[in-house]
């Protein structure tokens, strides 16, 4: 007789980004195919699901599963070609952006799409099919990729293209890792010839301001993105910081060469002069408290009043985030959750305002908010709107979770009605009944009957799968 | 009825996960009630399984959400305890405690000396908590965290003319929980022995003598705040362990004597 159906060598606690979720799993790390068949075949056995995971970078329960499996595909990060000439790349789906702009970035190149962090996996970009701060103008992740090959629950192995197994390379990206596991991935990366960018970064005094330049920015500038400083009330609601880049003709960079290396582009490891990075986060705990907040958005208003141009490498401009090692730790023990919606340009302003009003009103304003220019794309559980994302991030305590819970809900309501959506990546609060109603039945028929056809055995599940998806 | 997968883990909405062996009636039953009211997600097993069934549903109802489910199982089926608890976690999302609740005791006249009773009382009261906290063990000690609870009694304080299989089960249980404590506590499990002294349940309905009864309500309360304190042996009462502390003390010359 057995202790335990599965070695308990396997287990461990596992944590969404922003800790504020903690499921127990099995933890498999396959480094090949052969192996990722060999964990599906022991979760039939013990009648468990599994969830795959990169780099664990999303808000949520995405890659998370509590009292299952769980496929960490991290150590399948090898580069298997890289062009040079056409910018053609195919990877394993382990590789993280970082390891990816330091591989083709020498050769003048750069992804497409990128995500506010580089830690993120390229299994797991495809499976929220990602946006950077260029979506209005280049979309998606998923409209990069050549092809795909993916490994499905039964043991089959297909390949997809936009227009080989199209239904299913629209569905698999965007997917939430619920069709099958993507093995391989082939993207094309996009010509650059400088390792900067041109910066602007100006003040906008109110939203009506601050939505507009976003509109009129997005189509005339390579990037943008704005900071919002949602603690602001009354004439200044919606004020904050927009930032545009574009890049640098062939040409005007006297030395390419040099400031397309790698080591060009990393930040000094100590941040304002003194205290290494490693340690930051503990100095910014003391802003987490709200009116430390407000004095941070403020003096950073105030800080940004002059209209600025300055170059900016391309790491320092996206991923400025992972200069600060560990920053959501300054959120203490309950962590944080993320917020993001997306609206349509034309109501965007009113629900915006209803949004902002009505966290400052409950006393719960978020701590950051992001915002950005979008347009819609054609993958299955797609997030994007042709209109603006606002993304808030708030801090959980023991004693804020039910207001925040029920705040939540209300803030769902607003984007509903303004007819905007949610993504899979971001927000641990959408219930299935908001789900259904943004997706559409079809969308969550049409997703489901995929599910069937790929995965016969459920054997694919998360707990973000089973809390959205588990009753519709 | 409400859903039936149990409620959903948020970041904003978080439940505690148990298994509670034996929580179809008396202290079982009220346990899970007290669980459930605390925010818990539990699993419930049992023979009887309308009570569970019921049970469920009453529970279910009142919050508006699964927060019981229910396993029927008979603990003297060992073999079936391992897959039957992979399971319950995968149905749980995960496990912070595990509470072996499943007793009986059978009646012993002072001149009768039945082995079949005597194997039954072991089989249920100790065999089957062997076959269930291994699983849990193992499970919290990969864990590195987790709560063992063990339901044993102030009858394994000592052994007595009345009850000596009863007895001795539960002054097994008590000793093994003891052991797997010294294993576990530097893994950061905590492993707690709860000795109730007597309760209202249909367990001593029949018995005349039964001084200091408290309801399976109160002796739940109990148990609960032992869990939270995460002690390591609670009396429930806690008079009994002064009572105790006494009786243990009693030589045995004048205790052979006694008829209780
Ligand atoms: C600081 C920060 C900034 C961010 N900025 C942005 C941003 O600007 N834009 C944006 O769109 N997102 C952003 N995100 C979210 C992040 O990009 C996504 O959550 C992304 O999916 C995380 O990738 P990951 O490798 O960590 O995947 P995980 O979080 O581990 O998994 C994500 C999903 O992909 C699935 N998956 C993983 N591997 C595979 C595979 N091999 N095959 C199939 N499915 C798989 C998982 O099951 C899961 O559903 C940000 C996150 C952070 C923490
Ligand atoms: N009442 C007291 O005064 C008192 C005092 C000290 C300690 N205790 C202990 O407290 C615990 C609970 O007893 P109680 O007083 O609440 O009595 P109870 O109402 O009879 O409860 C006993 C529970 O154990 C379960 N059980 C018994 N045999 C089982 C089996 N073979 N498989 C699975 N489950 C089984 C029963 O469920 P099914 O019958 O449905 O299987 C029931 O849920 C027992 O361990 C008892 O020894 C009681």
């Amino acid at each position: 007789m057995t202790t335990l159906s599965l070695p308990f060598e396997h287990l461990t606690t596992l944590e969404n980004f922003g800790h504020s979720l903690k499921a127990q799993s099995y933890l498999y790390k396959p480094t090949n195919v052969a192996q990722m068949m060999e964990v599906f075949k022991t979760a039939k056995q013990n009648g468990l699901t599994v969830t795959l995971r990169g780099a664990g970078r999303s808000y949520n329960d995405a890659a998370l599963n509590g009292g299952g499996i769980v496929m960490d595909i991290q150590d399948m990060n090898r580069i298997v070609s890289w062009n040079p000439e056409s910018g053609l790349v195919t990877c394993e789906p382990g590789v993280t952006l970082q390891k990816l702009w330091q591989h083709i970035l020498p050769d003048g190149w750069w992804p497409p799409v990128v995500s506010g962090t580089m830690m993120t996996t390229l299994g797991g970009c495809l499976g929220m099919n990602i946006h950077g701060k260029n979506n209005f103008k280049l979309g998606t992740i998923g409209e990069h990729v050549v092809e795909f090959k993916a490994l499905l629950p039964t043991g089959a192995e297909v390949t997809c293209s936009p227009n080989l197994n199209g239904d299913l390379f629209h569905a698999m990206i965007s997917g939430m890792g619920m069709l099958g596991v993507f093995t391989s991935i082939t993207l094309q990366m996009k010509r650059i010839h400088s390792g900067l960018l041109n910066v602007r970064a100006w003040n906008v005094p109110n939203l009506e301001t601050h939505v507009q330049e976003l509109f009129d920015n997005a189509p005339v500038n390579d990037y943008t993105v704005g900071w919002l400083d949602s603690t602001a009330g009354g004439k200044g609601l919606g004020r904050g910081q927009l930032h545009t880049a574009k890049y640098i003709h062939e040409g005007e960079d006297p030395e390419p060469k040099k400031t397309m290396q790698v080591a060009y582009q990393t930040l000094p490891s100590t941040m304002f002069g003194f205290f290494p990075k490693s340690v930051i986060h503990y100095f910014m705990a003391p802003f987490m408290i709200n009116p430390g907040v407000w004095l941070v958005n403020t003096a950073k208003y105030f800080a940004g009043m002059k209209d600025k141009t300055y170059p900016q490498s391309h790491a320092a401009f996206h991923f400025l985030l992972d200069y600060v090692p560990n920053w959501e730790l300054a959120y203490g023990r309950g962590g944080l959750i993320q917020y993001q919606s997306f609206i349509p340009k034309e109501t965007v302003v009113e629900a915006w305002r209803e949004i902002l009003t009505l966290t400052q009103k409950r006393g719960l304003p978020s701590y950051l908010g992001v915002t950005k220019r979008h347009r819609p794309d054609k993958f299955l559980l797609s997030h994007a709107v042709d209109g603006f994302s606002l993304a808030l991030d708030f801090k959980v305590t023991r004693g804020n979770r039910a207001r925040l819970a029920s705040m939540l809900q209300e803030l769902d309501q607003i984007v509903l009605e303004a007819g905007g959506r949610f993504y899979f990546a971001k927000n641990s609060e959408t219930t299935p009944e908001t789900a259904k109603r943004y997706l559409g039945k079809e969308t969550v028929e049409r997703f489901k009957t995929l599910k069937k056809r790929t995965d016969p055995n459920n054997l694919l599940e998360s707990d973000l799968y089973r809390r959205v998806f588990g009753s519709l | 009825m409400a859903d039936p997968r149990p409620a959903h883990q948020t970041p904003l909405k978080t439940h505690p996960r148990a298994i509670l062996i034996g929580a179809s009636s008396g202290i079982g039953a009220a346990l899970a009630r007290k669980l459930t009211n605390e925010g818990w997600i539990v699993a419930l097993v049992g023979r009887r399984a309308d009570l569970l069934d019921s049970l469920c549903a009453e529970i279910n109802t009142r919050h508006g959400e699964t927060r019981a489910l229910a396993f029927t199982h008979d603990v003297t089926d060992h073999a079936s305890a391992p897959a039957l608890f992979t399971q319950m976690v995968k149905s749980l999302g995960g496990l912070d405690a595990l509470i072996y609740n499943a007793g009986v005791l059978l009646k012993v006249k002072l001149d009768e000396f039945d082995a079949q009773k005597d194997l039954e009382m072991t089989n249920i009261n100790y065999l089957g908590a062997l076959a269930w906290l291994n699983p849990a063990a193992a499970y919290f000690q990969g864990l590195k965290s987790g709560q063992i609870v063990g339901i044993g009694s102030v009858a394994g304080d000592r052994g007595r003319v009345a009850a000596p299989a009863y007895n001795a089960s539960k002054a097994a249980l008590h000793t093994y929980l003891e052991a797997l404590r010294n294993r576990l506590t530097r893994h950061r499990i905590s492993v707690l022995t709860v000795k109730p002294g007597f309760v209202a349940t249909d367990m001593i309905k029949d018995n005349p003598r039964t001084p200091m009864v408290i309801s399976a309500e109160q002796a739940a309360e109990g148990i609960y705040k032992a869990m939270r304190a995460r002690k390591q042996v609670a009396y429930v009462p806690a008079q009994w362990a002064l009572i105790m502390q006494v009786i243990r003390h009693i030589p045995s010359v004048i205790f052979r004597r006694l008829t209780f």
